[in-house]
């Protein structure tokens, strides 16, 4: 460290910024890999000259966390120029806004807390969060899924709820992609799948909650840019949400010890990954102990049933500087707090390092004094380290200090109220055809190799590896029945005493944002609802999650401009609000930019399980309906993808259509008329339909000319379209009447039966048979590309 | 004894986290049933004060070790005394899962000459390696010894899930023959994988889930008071936990898993 810029005091390091130029304010902001922006740092600079001396390295690297874009979303909460017209705030013009005007009576809490609280039934409420950890998985596969799901566990516990279920969305590179044409710092896809998915069953198993749902999606943008979306959902007891601290309170750390492990994280997630991302950020990433958080829940579950704190949080990205200072910013306070406290690994900790460091499996709460002993005790009796550092204080300043030695005294107003950003945006003009290409002459061989597309192969192997059965409670399983069929959406019964019962979906199309990512956008919320509705969901809340590139270039951030927009009007059509959502930009490797990938996670009820639809046909002689309407959309599909297009077709929502849609499947579940059902999504009614038998065990046979749509020319667009908004649903002969009633003008079509024979027969538009497989030889196909094991029976 | 008398306890440590629906289950057929940490017990002496002891399954202390050994030794040190009473007295004692492991690694079993200075057996890694989620076809084969199988007929297949990584029961390979025979002679031999049909897997997956000697899945000791098994019954107890109930016509309200908490009460009601 160049030494007239620094001067040690004490325990602290003291920078001297009041006379600094730019240059020794850009030496300070790289010596302490702060990653301020030169406007930040002249704005520090000036503070700390009202302040009358020079900050020291706790307040600058606690100025650095808290103005990080992983924790004030920079982008999304600055203002946006988007081809001269200006946004400010994503976050604000478009995602909240659709909850505002949608304002659904069921939402308890929406963005302001760790997660977002919607109600359920007999006084409980649901949470749900989703995380992105994709930056720490590039670097360490395996401990940054882990301490992916262990971090939006902690967000549930953040909100006093008791995690019931998590979710998972990941995203690599090809399996087989080659060993020499991957850049220095790249790691290789399948040792990154390999890592992620064991980390993630290691910590959602270890702690034992059951991981019900997801999606592992694979783009060759991927390799470099590993997607890890980490989702937890919790219940808990609506008249249990304490968020009432108050000056005075204890400010309580409890759970793992704190070491040097995650330092830096947040700013390290605001960075895009190089070859040097392995060296220099490897001890951003974390180390997990799901065991010790499990502890660390039962005492904090106990401690707000007994209603003996005031608030909690979960310590996170940022460690403590986040955590302490928002607590005491949400309550209006200041904060006085010392580091030395703090129980450590080891020591040798700076107190900067301490302030800091994201060790896992730590929760924060504060306490009334009167309560202090009893909170000790609970803590005690679950073999759990809680320790009181500090006290919410009058003042509105961040003190802390080190034994005696004070290393922070800022303002909090300051603090909290970074220079925002304004970012320039634009529109990329694309110059997509669509691809002209013969009609395959057989196209059962078609089908057979979309089965075995690795984004449609089964990924069993993977979904047996997470516990999706512990707590005893998951109703609708994500593998269904004895041939492990894809079902679309998982049903939980989280109370003992009720049999409404909880679905979780999700739904990601990062192939169509290649076309437009509006459309992207549109289609992931289709998708989500209609796996939710398949089931039986309704009122139905969603989550979203961005992963993009960096959004200092401006064709970046236009798209993400555009799938925002696509947010706030799906969100309002289908009346279905969003409550809680995080980004993740940035995510550039030396291959390149990530493709853009929304993630959108749909939390929905169904009013008694005993109506859960499963994907499944359950018998021969019964009828087979698609309902919503076809169209050539065949752009970013697999079938497209197959053939080695892109295409620029790309499924488009019909807000008016996909609204009756949903609400006749919903009216039809709930008279009881639904025998199974099953979404259309990748590889189209061809995929869809061969999943619902050979998951059965029984035979359809199909005929296209039925399918209702507009310039239906060729078999293999219609069995393959991925038009959004439809199902195939199977019906008994006897409900006919009824069911097509009920369905009257709702472009619905009886296009099959289910028959005994074990075989998959369609005709195609010009009534000769297209597609003749044996069930054995689909399921096959299926489960070969991801599941040696399975394949073997 | 009174079906209000009876008083499961379900032993806990950190890492155990199947103790709430093992709860649940005890509960639905009407005997009280608490979930406690093993400092409490060690804290307040009280383990003779239950008549049921179970551990549930989980990863008591992370497993970071051998599966259930830390457990199995915190208890041996700090509860050894009413560990022996409670064993002595042949109180009943279910290991699920993890709490199979933990019984294996304790020496309560298999049990051959009762509790054992050192493991008789292992559950060891999975073959094919890997934890595995799935349901699994069981074939009862006890002949009336075990006290938690007294509801399942001889032969009868039952369906319940599995949730491990390390299952494999394995005995060392010059005695197993011969211990063998003592589980079959001794009655001790209680659940084996099989197929749909009723066919003994082999040792093939996925029929078995995890390489098993014979396919075991559960045994008891030679009393047949204490029973520990891999697979969750905790897991197959209500109809909306079964993972075929969409397809069933007519609705059943229970699971098979229900048979083995049922057994047991039935046997300490019945019995005085």
């Amino acid at each position: 460290m160049s030494s007239n810029l620094f001067v040690k005091r004490g325990f602290a390091i003291e920078a001297q910024t009041a006379k600094a130029t730019d240059e020794q304010l850009s030496e300070i902001n790289s010596e302490l890999a702060l990653g301020f922006s030169l406007a930040e740092l002249k704005e520090i600079q000036n503070y700390f000259i009202t302040e009358k001396r020079n900050p020291t390295d706790v307040e600058l690297q606690t100025i650095a966390q808290t103005w990080s874009e992983h924790c004030c979303h920079k982008t999304f909460k600055g203002k946006i120029n988007l081809d001269g017209k200006e946004i400010d705030s994503l976050f604000k013009t478009y995602i909240a806004k659709a909850t505002k005007q949608i304002r659904a009576p069921w939402c308890v809490s929406v963005f302001e807390d760790n997660a977002g609280i919607v109600k359920f039934d007999k006084g409980y409420g649901i949470a749900a969060k989703v995380e992105t950890h994709n930056h720490p998985s590039a670097v360490e596969p395996f401990g940054g899924a882990a301490t992916g799901v262990g971090g939006v566990i902690r967000d549930i516990l953040g909100v006093w709820a008791d995690p019931i279920a998590c979710t998972d969305v990941l995203g690599f590179g090809p399996l087989d992609y080659d060993y020499k044409k991957l850049p220095a710092g790249v790691k290789q896809p399948k040792y990154v799948y390999m890592g992620v998915t064991a980390g993630i069953s290691a910590y959602g198993n270890n702690m034992g909650i059951p991981t019900v749902n997801g999606a592992i999606y694979f783009d060759d943008s991927y390799t470099g840019n590993v997607i890890v979306y980490c989702g937890c959902i919790g219940l808990l007891p609506l008249n249990r949400y304490a968020k009432n601290a108050k000056v005075g309170d204890a400010v309580v750390l409890a759970g793992g010890k704190t070491g040097r492990d995650g330092i830096h994280g947040v700013t390290f997630a605001s960075a895009e990954l190089t070859e040097k991302s392995e060296e220099i950020s490897r001890p951003a990433v974390q180390i997990a102990d799901p065991i010790e958080e499990e502890k660390v829940k039962r005492a904090i579950i106990e401690i707000r049933d007994l209603q003996l704190a005031s608030a909690v949080t979960d310590i996170g990205g940022g460690g403590l500087s986040s955590a302490v200072g928002e607590t005491a910013e949400r309550f209006d306070c200041g904060v006085t707090a010392d580091l030395a406290k703090v129980p450590l690994k080891y020591q040798g900790l700076a107190p900067w390092e301490i302030y800091l460091s994201e060790s896992q499996e730590r929760m924060l709460i504060t306490v009334p004094q009167e309560n202090l002993m009893r909170v000790m005790e609970v803590f005690e009796k679950e073999d759990v380290i809680a320790t009181a550092i500090g006290t919410l204080t009058t003042e509105r300043r961040l003190k802390l200090t080190y034994n005696d030695e004070t290393v922070s005294d800022i303002d909090m107003t300051f603090l909290f109220n970074p220079c925002m950003s304004s970012k320039v945006a634009t529109i990329e003009k694309t110059t997509l055809t669509e691809p002209e290409f013969p009609e395959p002459a057989n196209l059962t061989e078609t089908l057979l190799q979309l089965l075995a597309a690795p984004n449609i192969a089964s990924k069993e192997s993977v979904i047996r590896t997470y516990d999706h059965e512990v707590k005893g409670n998951t109703t609708l399983k994500p593998l269904q029945g004895e041939y492990a069929g894809p079902n679309d959406a998982a049903v939980l019964k989280p109370l003992d005493d009720s049999l409404k019962g909880l679905t979780i979906s999700c739904g990601m199309n990062p192939n169509y944002g290649k076309i437009d990512a509006y459309w992207m956008a549109a289609s992931a919320i289709d998708e989500a609802i209609r796996n939710n509705i398949a089931v039986g969901g309704r009122r139905i809340s969603l989550l979203d999650n961005f992963t993009w590139g960096n959004p200092e270039k401006p064709e970046r951030l236009g798209s993400l401009v555009r799938a925002c927009q696509a947010c706030y009007d799906f969100s309002v059509a289908f009346k279905a609000p969003f409550i809680s959502g995080k980004d993740s930009l940035y995510n550039e490797s030396p291959l390149g930019p990530v493709t853009p990938t929304l993630l959108i996670t749909a939390v929905g009820v169904i009013p008694s399980i005993q109506s859960t639809v499963s994907m499944d046909l359950k018998n021969p002689g019964n009828l087979l309906y698609i309902i919503g309407e076809t169209f050539n959309e065949l752009g970013g599909s697999e079938y497209y993808k197959l053939k080695g297009f892109l295409g620029a077709s790309v499924p488009k929502v019909k807000m008016g259509k996909a609204k009756r849609t949903f609400r006749a499947v919903t009216q039809a579940i709930d008279e009881g008329m639904v025998k199974s059902c099953h979404d259309l999504s990748e590889g189209g009614l061809a995929v869809t339909a061969a999943e619902m038998a050979f998951a059965s065990g029984y035979g359809l046979e199909l005929d296209l000319r039925e399918v209702i749509g507009k310039d239906l020319v060729r078999s293999d667009f219609v069995l393959f379209s991925e038009s959004n908004s439809r199902f195939l649903i199977e019906v008994a002969q006897a409900e006919r009447e009824d069911f097509e009633e009920l369905m009257k003008g709702k472009n619905c079509a009886l296009i099959g039966e289910v028959t005994k024979e074990q075989k998959l027969l369609i005709h195609g538009l010009n009534g000769k048979i297209v597609v003749d497989a044996p069930l054995e030889t689909l399921r096959r196909s299926w489960k070969k590309t991801l599941n040696p094991e399975e394949t073997q029976q | 004894m009174k079906i209000e008398e009876i008083k499961v306890c379900i032993m806990r440590v950190g890492g155990t986290n199947c103790d709430s629906e093992t709860q649940r289950a005890f509960q639905e057929l009407g005997v009280q049933a608490e979930s406690v940490h093993v400092n409490e017990l060690i804290k307040r002496r009280n383990l003779l004060d239950y008549s049921v002891l179970v551990f549930p399954g989980g990863f008591s202390f992370g497993d970071y070790v051998r599966s259930g050994v830390i457990f199995a030794r915190h208890l041996s040190a700090n509860l050894a005394k009413e560990m022996e009473t409670f064993i002595d007295e042949g109180r009943p004692i279910l290991g699920i899962c993890n709490g199979f492991q933990i019984m294996v690694e304790y020496g309560l079993l298999p049990g051959f000459k009762g509790v054992s200075a050192y493991p008789e057996a292992a559950l060891t890694t999975n073959e094919p390696s890997g934890f595995k989620c799935k349901w699994v076809h069981l074939k009862q084969e006890n002949r009336g010894k075990c006290a938690f199988t007294g509801k399942i007929p001889v032969g009868k297949v039952i369906s319940l899930p599995i949730a491990h990584g390390e299952g494999r029961l394995l005995f060392p390979k010059e005695k197993e023959e011969a211990l063998l025979k003592t589980l079959i002679d001794e009655d001790m031999l209680v659940f084996r994988y099989c197929t749909k049909e009723g066919d003994f897997a082999e040792g093939k997956y996925p029929a078995s889930p995890n390489g098993s000697f014979y396919d075991i899945a559960g045994i008891c000791n030679r009393e047949g008071n204490i029973f520990g098994l891999m697979p969750h019954p905790e897991r197959a107890m209500y109809w909306w936990q079964q993972p075929d109930w969409t397809r069933q016509q007519q609705m059943m309200e229970y699971g098979d898993g229900k048979l083995i908490f049922q057994s047991i009460i039935d046997k300490l009601t019945k019995t005085s």
